[in-house]
């Protein structure tokens, strides 16, 4: 396996726009010749599948909601950066390139960062011709707010549902293309394979999720947009269904997988309240830009808030980073979090939660200000806790968010597998150790609107690609051996459901490989992660059968692949000896408790391939420079 | 809290169904209503049995997946909430709760639980779009739109595409559905355009998809998880009427009508 970045020669200014003039064209009358299998229809598939369709390709999407208006980014609350200076507050194309290469820690690759914040002007224009209904001022002008890693004001925002209009604002896209005929469009559909045909990725196999069948479906390149793996965690901000299987998959079938130890832990959610607990609920980061957050300075302080003294409180963000302050980046505020936390400081019943107080916005603002900013935020804090936000403080506590690692990609945004392309958070690309607030949004957008539309073309336009059908033995191959795991789930019939060995492997996760990992752990779960996994197969009982909706049986494949997935990003954990964003490892800390890089030795991307279930993976490194942004270590202070 | 349940089972989309009784005894009021429902399929599972299958994903309002009538109310007891965000507090001790599907015949039972909404969707592709192909789009502030407009325009957008308007109304009318989808584009400028045509063809795509019609009832408002106000009906309305006195012929309403 050989990692060919691919990245164009030049200035970081002038690399996109070389790299897009030098790429081959496919001529209009020859683009409908060429069929795209698209996975995923969030922001990134769903952009992608409509602007193919737009430019002629014939595509096929899958999804396996039962709408492609549902998929999980339609959750982001908070906004989307782009970098326009509408507020004259010395933004630049550059300035959020820089931001984002430093918040993310110096492990993503600059050429990339560099192509996103460019494209990220282009992203607001074309959302607003869709319609996006963009918070406004009362001049007409779009207006914006400030997030956390940043000190200027460049994330657009439509109240605290971003995600949902700018999903929207794809689907709809992609709906006229669908009316048009451009995209067939494949909903309650499942892909649990992909085929390679003469080593190029040339299809997939789904499962109908309604009536359980398995087909094969064939095309000239296959595009992933399928998101991220947070919930191998089994408590997590993602939606129930999101799960790891399709990027998996084809990690399995040769795609390298990158950094999967970088996994985001959001410092803004609210605490767990039970066993029962079946997600976590973010609450925007937005929050704290008028949120102050704090905890009591005395250990085992357990006076209401409102109780405790101004001069008891310990604003802890403040203190340590007095620029940032409540607006330290995530990875910063999640551990600071846990830290006061493990002190003994910690609030509410479990004593796992932090404030986050809003008393001082209020009265400086009124509670009408306060209401137009994150009313809908208030409501649902509300209607989850049964407490009141504007009279006591919010508690929040870090929980899973996103996973910066996925499948690797070059420039192109194309795996090892040719033909196999990856958007959005399925791949590895933009974010490094840890990815800024109102990022994921402008990613998915640019690889899905301005990206994988021009370099598809040139995968298209350079490669020889024989007219095939699913009548190939490989289609049939792939279909049998997803048929036979299908078979093997539900001839098992133990004792124990796959919910329960899902929150098994998810506890271990979050003591082992979560905000703060050890050498020690991490053994200790690669020990125990195949026991759960040796169990799962010899005990889980999946219910019903294989000709209809079971979604116990569904959720028994996704299982099943976090079971072999886990041990790869404990791997990959233990084997980055060095702390960097949201990969805290506790023998690498600087005497204050950040994270201590070590550059001489892990400045690279670690791509891992695949070498069957059990067997130790092999290590590749893509190794990355940094000729723009001097490399230094994170200061918030 | 003790519960006792009566779920809709329904083995398929042509199998007969019928409400079956289910225990629910040691219930958290700080659950929520679905993770109530996980913890009755994780005892009917240890048990052997089928789960009850119901359709979810976000759990936190937004996706708009969930979809239950509880008691006969699209998503349950609590005013401007999607089912996933209704939680145990909101019922007495001892409560008994009928669970049933969204019911109207555009949307075929697929399981239990579970139906299908294809339909709000060939809705959308019948016209709920601006046709603005990626790239080429003037800059973000190069059209100003007024606070007033932008703020209506997403109260309508809020839509989460859930059906619970349909399940509410006694026509099984996607008015609300199709008229939020009307408002939002329709109040803005770049909407301007397709106006016209896109009313009257997502208008007569909601009939040809068998919904009924509208009758001012108002159920719709109740049950919307975002409080999508009828007002988007009346505009709705108006567009759709304006659109058919200046075309004539609804079918071939001219891009420039209006």
């Amino acid at each position: 396996m050989e990692l060919r970045s691919r990245i164009p020669t030049g200035p970081i200014e002038q690399k996109w726009d070389k790299h897009r003039f030098e790429m081959k064209l496919v001529n209009p009358a020859n683009k409908r010749k060429f069929s795209v299998i698209v996975v995923g229809t969030g922001l990134a598939g769903g952009s992608a599948a409509a602007t193919l369709s737009e430019l002629g390709y014939h595509v096929l999407c899958f999804s396996f909601h039962d709408s492609p208006r549902r998929a999980h980014s339609i959750a982001a609350q908070g906004g989307i950066n782009a970098a326009k200076n509408y507020q004259n507050d010395g933004d630049s194309i550059y300035r959020l390139f820089y931001d984002t290469v430093k918040g993310g820690d110096f492990r993503a690759r600059e050429a990339n960062v560099y192509r996103l914040a460019q494209i990220s002007v282009n992203i607001i224009d074309q959302c607003v011709a869709q319609g996006v209904p963009f918070a406004r001022e009362y001049g007409g002008l779009l207006s914006n707010r400030s997030f956390g890693g940043a000190q200027v004001s460049r994330t657009f925002y439509a109240r605290g549902q971003t995600g949902q209009q700018l999903l929207l604002g794809a689907y709809q896209a992609l709906e006229k293309e669908i009316a048009r005929g451009g995209v067939q469009m494949f909903t309650h559909t499942e892909m649990l394979d992909l085929v390679l045909v003469d080593g190029r990725a040339r299809g997939i196999i789904t499962r109908n999720l309604r009536t359980g069948a398995i087909e094969a479906y064939a095309a000239d390149a296959v595009v992933l947009a399928t998101g991220g793996y947070g919930n191998v965690f089994y408590l997590s901000t993602n939606a129930k269904n999101c799960n790891a299987t399709a990027i998996w998959r084809a990690h399995k079938r040769g795609a390298a997988f990158a950094n999967p130890c970088f996994t985001q832990i959001h410092p803004t959610c609210i605490p767990v309240s039970g066993d029962y607990q079946s997600k976590l609920t973010l609450m925007s980061e937005s929050l704290r830009n008028d949120g102050r957050v704090w905890v009591p300075k005395k250990a085992g302080d357990k006076r209401p808030p409102r109780e405790i003294p101004e001069a008891e409180r310990d604003y802890y963000l403040e203190r340590k980073y007095p620029s940032f302050g409540n607006l330290s980046p995530r990875d910063i505020a999640s551990r600071a979090a846990k830290e006061v936390c493990d002190e003994g400081r910690g609030v509410g019943e479990t004593g796992r939660g932090v404030y986050l107080d809003f008393e001082d916005a209020i009265k400086r603002l009124g509670e009408q200000k306060i209401r137009e900013r994150y009313g809908n935020l208030f409501e649902m804090y509300e209607q989850i806790t049964d407490e009141n936000p504007y009279q006591v403080p919010m508690r929040i506590y870090p929980a899973v968010h996103y996973t910066m690692g996925g499948l690797w990609v070059d420039y192109n945004l194309m795996t090892t597998i040719p033909g196999l392309h990856v958007l959005g958070e399925a791949n590895f690309s933009d974010h490094g150790a840890n990815r800024l607030g109102a990022s994921a949004l402008m990613q998915g957008l640019a690889d899905g609107y301005f990206i994988i539309p021009y370099t598809i073309g040139d995968y298209l336009a350079n490669t020889k690609l024989e007219k095939i059908t699913t009548d190939r033995p490989e289609f049939a191959e792939a279909k049998a051996s997803v048929a036979a795991l299908t078979t093997r789930l539900l001839g098992i019939k133990g004792k124990r459901t796959v919910d329960a060995f899902h929150r098994e492997l998810g506890q271990i996760m979050w003591e082992d490989c979560g905000m703060a990992r050890s050498a020690e752990g991490l053994r200790r779960a690669l020990s125990r992660i195949p026991e759960v996994r040796e169990e799962f197969w010899r005990n889980v009982n999946v219910p019903g059968s294989d000709v209809e909706l079971n979604q116990a049986l569904e959720k028994a494949g996704r299982v099943a692949d976090y079971l072999e997935f886990a041990e790869l990003m404990c791997t990959d954990a233990l084997h980055r000896e060095e702390s960097c964003g949201g990969h805290l490892r506790v023998e690498h800390q600087t005497p204050d408790g950040e994270t201590q890089r070590d550059d001489s030795r892990f400045a690279y991307a670690a791509a891992w391939e695949f070498c069957g279930v059990g067997n130790a993976p092999v290590l590749h490194k893509e190794p990355l420079t940094f000729e723009y942004v001097p490399l230094s270590q994170r200061s918030y202070k | 809290m003790r519960l006792t349940l009566k779920v809709w089972r329904q083995k398929g989309p042509d199998a007969p169904g019928r409400l079956v009784e289910y225990e629910a005894p040691d219930v958290s009021p700080d659950m929520s209503f679905l993770e109530m429902l996980d913890v009755v399929n994780e005892r009917l599972m240890e048990r052997g049995e089928d789960p009850i299958e119901f359709a979810h994903d976000c759990r936190e309002g937004i996706c708009g997946t969930c979809s239950l009538m509880i008691d006969g109310v699209a998503h349950g007891p609590v005013r401007g909430a999607a089912t996933c965000q209704v939680h145990m507090r909101s019922f007495a001790d001892g409560a008994s709760i009928t669970i049933e599907p969204w019911r109207a015949r555009p949307f075929p039972i697929i399981k239990d639980l579970v139906v299908d909404r294809a339909a709000l969707d060939r809705i959308i592709q019948a016209g709920g779009y601006i046709s603005a192909p990626t790239g080429g789009s003037p800059d973000g502030n190069a059209i100003l739109i007024a606070k007033r407009y932008a703020d209506d325009a997403m109260d309508a957008a809020a839509c989460i595409g859930c059906g619970a308007c349909v399940a509410a109304c006694p026509n099984a009318s996607a008015s609300l559905f199709t008229a939020a989808k009307v408002s939002h584009l329709g109040l803005l400028p770049q909407g301007q355009p397709e106006r016209y045509r896109r009313v009257v063809r997502m208008v007569e795509q909601m009939d040809l998809e068998g919904f009924g019609g509208c009758t001012l009832y108002g159920e719709c408002q109740e049950a919307c998880p975002k409080l999508i106000s009828i007002d988007t009906i009346a505009r709705m309305n108006r567009d759709y009427f304006k659109a058919a006195v200046i075309a004539g012929d609804r079918a071939t309403v001219p891009e420039a009508a209006g």
